[in-house]
Formats: C-alpha cells, structure tokens, sequence
C-alpha cells in the first residue's frame, strides 16, 4: 500500500519532520510517496532514509517539484 | 553481562555536537542524536529560498552529523512550545533577541522528557565552558540542570573534566578520564580533536546556531512585535522575516519585496492571504502588505513597488493591487525617486 504525503511549500527541514511523523506510524514494506517543493528535500530525505533505515526507490524532480518514493524499513525511528 | 548504556546526543549540526557524540560513542556508549526545529534554524532555509544559492551544494548539516557518526537522527519539531522561549525569556537575551540560556534549559528539557519516554540513560551536549558569553559559563550551566530536571544525568564530554562528575561517569559508565578539559573560546581542541577522528568537512556557522542571533533578523522581530502590539508570532511571520526586502514607511503597515525569482515564487505562496501588489507594464517583483493600507496608502505603495521594478526610470508605472478578497485595482504612479525612499523605511 502506498501513503501520499504533501510537504509542498515547505521549507527544509519541514519534509523531513512530516515524513519522520508519517513513517513511524507505517509498517515495514509499506511505501510512501512525498511531494515537496524545497530543492533540500532532494537531499535530506535520502539522508534521512539511510539514517534511518529506510529505502529511496525512486526521486523525481518535475517542474520544480520533488517526488520521493520511500520503502519503510524494518527497524526505522519509532 | 553489563546493560548497553544509551545516551541521546544534541546535534546541531556544528563541530562541537558532533565531537561530543562521537566521544561517547567511543565509550562503548549507544548514541542517538536529537535535533530540535525552532523555526529560526539557519539550516537550509535561505538557502533553499534564494535562485543564486540554489546551485550550492545544500545538506542538512544535522543529518549530515548524524550519517557520519552513523546515529539515528530524530528531528524534533518544537516550533509551538519554543514561542514562549523567545517571546518571554525568563532569563533575558544575548546581544540580539536570542534568548540562549532559555533555549539551553528548554532544549535539554525535551531531551530529559524523551529519554525517560524512550529508556535512555543519559544526555550528551557539546556544551564548552567559556564559549559563548551567556549560555556557557560555569554558572550559567548549572542554571541549565537546575531548571531543565536533568539532574546529574547531562554529561558535557568536551569540559566535564572541569565540572564536577556526573551520573554516567559515577557509575562507570564513561571513564571520566578520556573525557576531555576544554575551556575557552578557542577552537584549536576541537579542531585537533576533529582530526583525531578523522572528521573533516564539518560545518562552521559563525554566531550562533539560529537567526535570533542574527542582527538584522532580530530588527525585523522587533519591528513586528512593535507594530502589532503584542510580542506574538506564527511560523509563517518568522519565515517570511527571512525573505526580501522590507521597509515600513508607516507604523501601520510594511512592504515585503521579493528581491529576484526565488523570492517571488516563495511570496508567492504567502499571496492570497495578503494584499499584493505587482508591476503591470513592467517586470517586476511580487511585493506583500503585512498591515493594512488606508486609502491614501495604495498610491504610496503602489509608487515604492514600482520604484523597485523595471520601471524605475519610466515616468508611469501600473500597478496591480489585490485585496484579501481578490479584488483587484490598477494604479498609474510615478516611481519614487530614491531620495523619497527613506532610509529608517528599511528594515
Ligand atoms: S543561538 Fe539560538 S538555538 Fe543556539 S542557544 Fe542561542 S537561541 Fe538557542
């Protein structure tokens, strides 16, 4: 099942506290799927996935906006 | 077998933070680091506004700690409750409006919350005595245990040996030993003590961790408060003090001008919730009224923004305003000149 998280607008480090909020209340294997607009997003949220645990399956960038695909991990910050 | 000690780190993302972790970390210790969001936080946030910084290399530069020591990093959103450390600060300000000796008790405060909420043993910081003139003198790091309920469970691995021992190093947990005796303003201990590690590349934020250390930032809290009436603030008012130009030719209201793209498209965002204006016949920024304009204010407005478009020069500049409710009204003014554009509107 994939979540959708909208951080657009928000400014660094924003995106990453709403998806640090969001991942802890997922399940392992389970996908969520960020939109951002901060150009930062692009690289602290992969730095927060490795942190963590998690895995970055896909970052997009399209006309000034951000996709981030994330794979919850098993033991990420809960 | 003895019991894995944890420890929960303060990570600013500056050297001394870092230092500290990793010294513990040293110890056989299990460190985790925390980062709290005040909404003044240097990181990024200019950056990430302005077009000409956006091909700079950017980074997170706590998460980039927290990769290199190889910690979890739990990024802590304070934004709400730290308002009353700014607004109200029981023990005054620094040089600026940073409150720094409040946000130290604060800080370590929520750390204590969250280490008995998650089992850790202990708190780490960077802290230095000497440092900083007002969050980090021997008395005032006391003034930190005391009211933050952290007891003898912080430990300052950089200075501790100058400090009487603390709850880890009494328990064996730590050999107070190789911990170390810093004092000072200096920075060479840290800095060999980097190289020790192996750690370079780290991040050397002059002044303090935050804008309220800033003193221009600190001008424009002021002014806000000021002309509101009331020392109060939201996320947004804070983020856009960050943002443009700002002048206030009268006590009731201010402009906020987007200085190039990367301004505007974040004005942008703010617009439908403030009266705006742009230039019709010329290019020119997208600029926010944060108060209200009277009547005789709109041509006043309308004559500084088109004083900061590409119509500077030209004898008639439209204007489009937009109300709170969309309504809009076009303007034919001539741009100031810039002798009429006081120098005290500029904040
Ligand atoms: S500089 Fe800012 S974040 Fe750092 S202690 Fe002072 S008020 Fe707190």
């Amino acid at each position: 099942m994939t979540r959708q998280l909208d951080a657009r607008r928000l400014l660094c480090p924003l995106p990453v506290i709403r998806v640090q909020d969001r991942v802890r209340e997922m399940k392992a294997g389970e996908r969520l799927e960020v939109f951002c607009t901060d150009p930062g997003a692009a690289s602290d949220i992969p730095a927060w996935c490795r942190i963590n645990g998690h895995r970055v399956l896909e970052l997009k960038e399209e006309r000034g906006e951000l996709r981030i695909l994330i794979q919850v991990g098993e033991e990420g910050v809960r | 077998m003895t019991q894995q000690r944890k420890a929960l780190a303060l990570i600013s993302g500056g050297l001394d933070s870092m230092l500290a972790a990793r010294v513990v970390m040293e110890q056989g210790i299990h460190v985790e680091g925390v980062n709290f969001y005040t909404g003044f936080c240097v990181e990024g946030h200019t950056h990430a506004i302005r077009k000409r910084d956006r091909d700079k290399p950017k980074r997170n530069n706590a998460l980039w700690v927290a990769e290199q020591l190889g910690i979890k990093l739990h990024i802590i959103d304070v934004t709400e409750p730290y308002k009353r450390v700014v607004i109200n600060p029981k023990h005054g300000y620094g040089a600026n409006l940073n409150p720094c000796l409040d946000c130290k008790c604060f800080m370590v405060g929520r750390a204590v919350e969250w280490i008995e909420a998650h089992g850790f043993d202990f708190i780490v910081t960077g802290e230095v005595i000497g440092q900083r003139p007002m969050s980090q003198r021997r008395d005032t790091m006391q003034v930190v245990v005391r009211e933050s309920g952290v007891g003898d469970r912080l430990l300052r691995p950089l200075c501790a040996k100058n400090l009487p021992p603390t709850l880890p190093e009494r328990e064996g947990w730590v050999d107070r030993e190789r911990l170390y005796d810093f004092s000072g303003r200096s920075r060479k201990p840290q800095m060999a003590l980097a190289e020790r590690f192996g750690l370079s590349d780290y991040a050397q934020p002059a002044g303090g961790c935050c804008f309220l250390t800033d003193e221009a930032y600190s001008r424009r809290l002021a002014d806000l408060w000021e002309a509101r009436g009331e020392r109060e603030y939201e996320l947004d008012d804070i983020m856009l003090l960050k943002v443009g130009r700002h002048l206030r030719p009268r006590p009731h209201f201010k402009l906020i001008i987007g200085r190039e793209e990367g301004e505007n498209n974040f004005l942008e965002g703010y617009r439908r919730r403030f009266v705006h204006l742009r230039t019709v016949s010329h290019p020119g920024p997208l600029t926010l009224i944060d108060g209200e304009l009277g009547p005789q204010d709109r041509e006043l407005a309308a004559r500084i923004v088109a004083r900061f478009s590409g119509g500077r020069e030209a004898a008639e500049v439209e204007v489009q305003l937009v109300d709170r409710e969309g309504t809009e009204q076009r303007l034919r003014v001539a741009p100031m000149s810039v002798d009429e554009v006081k120098r005290e509107w500029y904040l």
